[in-house]
């Protein structure tokens, strides 16, 4: 069985309480007393498909599919403005990201939502040398929607690559495998081990 | 300021606002001697400031007057304006208490004929209508104060004006030699009843209240309705003097808020609702209120009330805590924004002004009590054993309203009567 169908079977019909569970500062959620200043707050809001207290409540209505596979919580920037604001004091920005952590754990983040792409870019990017290569993660930036885009949006782009290479911002001798930590081997053990520890601590087996 | 004679059997009651008055005349009409002391020129507090009482819509003043004339035919009262507490010792029963008392510069022989206020000619913001009319340096607070005299700003002391006032007095009634004093009292009980402010809007700072001139809060709006009051009775907007048909009302601003005041402040709903009717009243048909809420607070038969609000076709509820004020800088008028949560409609709204319903602040002296006083989160005064004699009334013990300020008063009024019945047992 998936690890979403384990965790459909065994909260069936509580979405509040799988989300009390499992998502990061999950357990506020039942705090909201849905007065909307967060999404009023929200210098992205207007662009979201369902502002944070709209979340909340959806939760409550075990809205579970909707709400999980929903792109609005990887629209959040951590401005922190619903924090500031909320009279409550949910932590709101850390409840958002809670959420997509979450999602993503269970398979049903949106694929082809962009700061979910650029997250898991960045991550891979990052996690093999310890150190973020630049050159790479722009270029895989350029590429993330096919290969012609890509090439539209190099060529676009060139002058600036051009001018980072001349004030020597930026060196083409990353393409090769790039500066790392001192021992990215280690770096990796230790990822993979606290990998491990996480999956016991959410009850995620053989993953 | 005539001899102060108080004994262990005495009541101090401190604030002479609602629920002081109140305390202070039950205790007193039971045969009780009764001292009450007003930090301010004049007895009458935060509701001889209002326009309308709801849910009845009747005038303060009225209430005031009753008051007063029992305040004035009682033998058993002694009222102490421009006296605050210094210092309390002691037990329940026996306490010692140090009343400090500013100068108010005009003695007894004052017979409130005004000459001075029109000889002098310096003016300061007018505390009682918070800051949005001027007064004069010599001035009666308001035109039922009691005790029925006029004051002397101390700012005037020793300049031109203060020679002015005394010499326009025909009743040698100006004694600008009168300094601070103290008095030691001996009293059995305590009724502390300094009630409320209301809290510092220009702390919600979304709301821009130090900023925008247009967004007031409701203490000032009720002032605006006075006949007497800065507009004469007019709602008009402060940049501009333009009469404000289209009003906004935003509930909760302060209460219910962790950022703010933790508690919810009980008083803003009705008082919001009843100033949609002073819209009605001044402008008819002519008006637009509308009252953006987290939910609305109308318990019992106050409900009609709301009900009675509702069915207004001119006033509209949105159910949404705004987040956000700017102001459109070419007609002033401040611009809401936010996000309605019935049907989660994002909204831009101009009004013309806007009134924040403001909380309810416990009203604590600036140096802390006077003795160690057992108090809430919120900062209200417990009922606490710890706290011996010492019996908070209104708004000093909770958010209330009128209504139940006058019934804690009352409450805490028998609970200080209780206890000076007993020193007088045990004393024979």
């Amino acid at each position: 069985m998936s690890y979403n169908n384990e965790m459909i079977e065994k909260y069936r019909g509580n979405f509040l309480k799988e989300v009390t569970d499992n998502v990061e500062e999950g357990d506020w959620v039942k705090m909201c007393m849905q007065c909307g200043v967060c999404s009023g707050s929200c210098p992205l809001g207007p662009h979201w498909e369902h502002p944070p207290q709209e979340i909340f409540m959806m939760i409550r209505a075990n809205k579970r599919e909707e709400v999980l596979e929903s792109t609005s919580m990887w629209m959040c920037t951590s401005c922190y403005n619903c924090i500031a604001r909320c009279p409550r004091g949910l932590p709101i920005t850390h409840i958002m990201h809670g959420l997509a952590t979450y999602s993503r754990r269970l398979g049903l983040a949106p694929q082809q939502q962009p700061t979910a792409k650029f997250a898991q870019l960045f991550w891979n990017n990052l996690a093999k040398t310890g150190r973020v290569n630049e050159l790479k993660l722009g270029l895989s930036l350029y590429f993330m929607n096919g290969f012609a885009e890509g090439v539209k949006t190099a060529l676009k782009m060139k002058n600036i690559g051009l001018n980072m290479l001349k004030t020597k911002r930026m060196t083409p001798m990353e393409m090769l495998g790039g500066h790392g930590c001192k021992d990215a081997k280690g770096l990796q053990a230790i990822l993979k081990k606290a990998e491990e520890l996480e999956n016991v601590r959410i009850g995620k087996s053989g993953a | 300021m005539s001899e102060v004679i108080a004994t262990n059997q005495t009541i101090l009651v401190v604030g002479g606002g609602i629920s002081g008055m109140t305390a202070a005349l039950e205790a007193a009409e039971c045969g009780k001697q009764v001292i009450l002391v007003e930090k301010n020129p004049s007895i009458g507090g935060r509701v001889s400031q209002l326009y309308k009482y709801f849910p009845k819509l009747c005038h303060p003043k009225c209430g005031l007057e009753i008051n007063l004339r029992r305040i004035k035919t009682n033998r058993n009262l002694h009222v102490m304006a421009m006296t605050e507490v210094n210092k309390i010792e002691g037990e329940a029963g026996n306490y010692s208490v140090t009343l400090h008392t500013r100068p108010r510069y005009v003695n007894e022989n004052c017979t409130a004929c005004g000459a001075c206020g029109e000889a002098v000619e310096t003016e300061f913001d007018d505390e009682y209508n918070y800051g949005l009319g001027k007064r004069k340096g010599a001035y009666r607070p308001f035109n039922q104060s009691y005790p029925e005299r006029y004051v002397l700003d101390p700012a005037i002391i020793g300049t031109a004006d203060a020679d002015k006032a005394k010499a326009a007095c025909n009743y040698e009634a100006i004694d600008l030699d009168m300094g601070d004093s103290e008095t030691t009292i001996t009293v059995g009980a305590i009724i502390w009843a300094t009630g409320w402010k209301p809290y510092d809007a220009g702390k919600i700072q979304p709301y821009g209240y130090d900023r925008y001139k247009n967004v007031i809060t409701s203490v000032e709006f009720e002032r605006m309705l006075d006949p007497h009051g800065p507009t004469g009775g007019k709602i008009l907007r402060p940049s501009d003097g333009k009469e404000a048909k289209d009003v906004a009302f935003i509930q909760c601003a302060g209460s219910r808020d962790l950022n703010h005041l933790k508690h919810c402040s009980r008083i803003c709903c009705m008082a919001s609702l009843k100033q949609t009717t002073y819209l009605r009243e001044q402008y008819g048909d002519d008006t637009k209120g509308t009252v953006y809420y987290i939910d609305i607070r109308a318990i019992d038969r106050i409900d009609d009330f709301y009900q009675n609000v509702k069915n207004d076709a001119n006033i509209t509820f949105t159910k949404s805590k705004v987040a956000s004020i700017t102001e459109d800088r070419e007609t002033g008028n401040p611009v809401l924004h936010g996000v309605d949560t019935e049907g989660y409609d994002r909204y831009s709204n101009p009004h013309e002004l806007v009134v924040l319903a403001i909380g309810m602040e416990p009203s604590v002296p600036a140096d802390g009590f006077p003795m160690p006083v057992v108090l809430n989160e919120e900062g209200f005064v417990e009922l606490d054993e710890a706290n011996g004699a010492f019996f908070a009334a209104g708004c000093s013990a909770d958010a209330l309203d009128v209504n139940r300020a006058v019934q804690s008063a009352t409450a805490s009024a028998l609970r200080a009567i209780q206890v000076v019945n007993r020193v007088a047992g045990a004393e024979g």
